[in-house]
């Protein structure tokens, strides 16, 4: 019996499912955790820093959301600020600089909505990144562990691979968003689920994902193994294609998105 | 008979042209033809306008220069997404164009250049997959062609109606947009009243130099959104062209009287010495 694509959405953005830094924990040893933008402050959101993968000296970042209440506000509930996305491009500049290949780990509702967060400047901070990874000369994949919320999402996913955890969802809007703009009626949620596509099906149907990762919580330390394999694999792979190559890889990946009518 | 036809066209146009709008500010009525003769500026209150993309390219570009480009591209319903249909075909019936933004190339004060202007009239300007094609489309054509790029900015974010392709759509136009940096080439984006969301997050924000008009809302989240998530009173000015410009994020409002001949000189300073395009 498969389950509603609103109950994966439920499940996704607040089941108990693990975050970024057990994931990170799990995958990267010898891991040092770094902090800060250089420019104002640490967001809380986003966690970064640099770990063995396999042997390979990697950058993490993961957005994390916390996995009890009170690393949840601790977190502020995985909604990343400017500062969160700066510091996130500050160590894939890093990375860029040292040549080590680049992991992140995406779970957000969306980023933060707040007085603080315009001010900063949270569509620049989300826009610079987007440039920036797109012109970034070393390897990035990003994987969808739980939620993938819109821009704020995507400040962290422009890569060259996306894995989409099993049960993870990635959607241009909210569900809630979109039921309240389509049918003035935020209970219409489970509709907008549906309509949206936004099941990691989807995205392997609509190419922005290249690979599902089974889930199994159970056995957590078996489930990484797996995706560690897949991530170490790739980045071999990635890393050996020089530089030039990879990043027009990259922007191919993205010029083919759309479905248009030409006459 | 043909030339008949036009003349009769030409005539239902300039009659069309002379009809009569409300300031939405101060309530008072004006001309078309009164309006047009001042940037689409009221009189008496000096409110802004919303201008729609062909009243922008004739304010902005040298007359008879401007080539539309990509205008066969629209959008088209590939999810079934439920009312996108009578969306798409109310924004066409009501604006006569086929998408939310107009691209092409033209002159500036006698420069070249390229340039896109987004429709708030076409389903809030957002930004589907025929709309993101587009845009890329002019930033590839404008490196080829060695030219700067201004993009009159204006939307509502994302197109919902697209599901993940929408969203990738701003990856991909920053994709286009970083190609077009890289070789040396000038970005200027003009945020517009109103500028949101996933524009905000991608290429209205990524210029080397960022023009706005005065008083135009520019922010990433919407302000009932906002209100939701922190209950914070918002400053003076909050989301403004003038909020922006006192947190450093855009170089300079320019008032939409000086607007061609400060985009005329920005890209004459950028001009390329010893090339013709």
């Amino acid at each position: 019996m498969s389950k509603s694509i609103y109950q994966v959405f439920k499940n996704a953005r607040a089941g108990a499912r693990p975050t970024a830094a057990a994931y990170i924990e799990e995958l990267f040893d010898k891991r040092i955790d770094l902090h800060g933008d250089r420019r104002f402050a640490d967001d809380t959101a986003i966690i970064g820093g640099i770990g063995y993968l396999g042997g390979i000296p990697t950058t993490y970042i993961g957005i994390e959301k916390g996995a009890d209440l009170q690393s949840r506000m601790a977190h502020n509930f995985g909604c990343p600020k400017p500062e969160g996305y700066r510091k996130a491009l500050r160590l894939m500049k890093q990375a860029e600089k040292f040549r080590r290949p680049v992991v992140c780990f995406v779970d957000t509702m969306g980023a933060f909505c707040g007085v603080d967060a315009e001010e900063r400047g949270q569509g620049e901070a989300i826009a610079e990144n987007l440039v920036e990874m797109m012109g970034l000369q070393t390897p990035v994949i990003s994987v969808i562990i739980g939620e993938g919320g819109s821009g704020g999402a995507l400040g962290l996913a422009v890569a060259d691979k996306v894995y989409m955890l099993e049960n993870a969802v990635y959607s241009v809007i909210a569900p809630e968003g979109c039921a309240n703009i389509l049918w003035k009626d935020a209970q219409r949620v489970e509709e907008a689920c549906e309509a949206l596509h936004i099941t990691a099906k989807d995205m392997l149907h609509f190419q922005v994902a290249e690979k599902i990762i089974s889930e199994d919580f159970d056995h957590f330390d078996m489930m990484c193994e797996n995706l560690k394999r897949e991530l170490v694999e790739d980045i071999c792979h990635l890393s050996a294609v020089p530089k030039y190559d990879l990043l027009e890889n990259r922007y191919h990946r993205y010029r083919a998105f759309g479905v248009y009518r030409e006459e | 008979m043909e030339r008949l036809i036009r003349k009769v066209k030409e005539a239902f146009r300039f009659e069309h042209r002379d009809e009569r709008y409300t300031c939405k500010h101060c309530g008072t009525e004006h001309s078309r033809k009164t309006l047009m003769k001042r940037y689409m500026v009221c009189p008496d209150c000096g409110a802004y306008y919303r201008v729609t993309p062909k009243d922008r390219i004739s304010m902005i570009c040298d007359d008879g220069t401007f080539k539309e480009m990509f205008s066969n591209i629209e959008s088209k319903n590939f999810l079934d997404f439920p009312k996108y249909d009578d969306k798409l075909r109310q924004a066409k019936e009501q604006t006569g164009e086929k998408e939310a933004v107009l691209c092409g190339r033209g002159k500036i004060g006698s420069v070249p250049a390229c340039i896109f202007v987004m429709d708030s009239r076409f389903i809030m300007a957002s930004m589907g997959s025929a709309v993101g094609e587009k845009i890329t489309r002019l930033f590839e054509y404008a490196t080829k062609q060695k030219l700067p790029v201004i993009g009159f900015c204006c939307s509502g974010g994302a197109r919902m109606q697209e599901s993940i392709l929408s969203l990738m759509q701003m990856a991909k136009v920053s994709g286009a947009v970083q190609r077009h940096g890289q070789a040396g080439n000038l970005y200027m984006p003009v945020l517009t009243d109103p500028t949101t969301g996933g524009v905000t997050a991608s290429f209205a924000m990524q210029g080397d130099i960022i023009l706005a008009e005065p008083k135009a809302l520019v922010g990433f989240a919407g302000k009932r959104v906002i209100q939701q998530t922190a209950n914070a009173a918002f400053p003076e000015n909050f989301q403004t062209a003038e909020f922006l410009l006192e947190h450093g994020f855009i170089d300079a409002i320019v008032p939409r009287e000086d607007m061609k001949e400060t985009l005329a000189l920005l890209c004459s300073q950028h001009r390329k010495v010893g090339k013709s395009a």
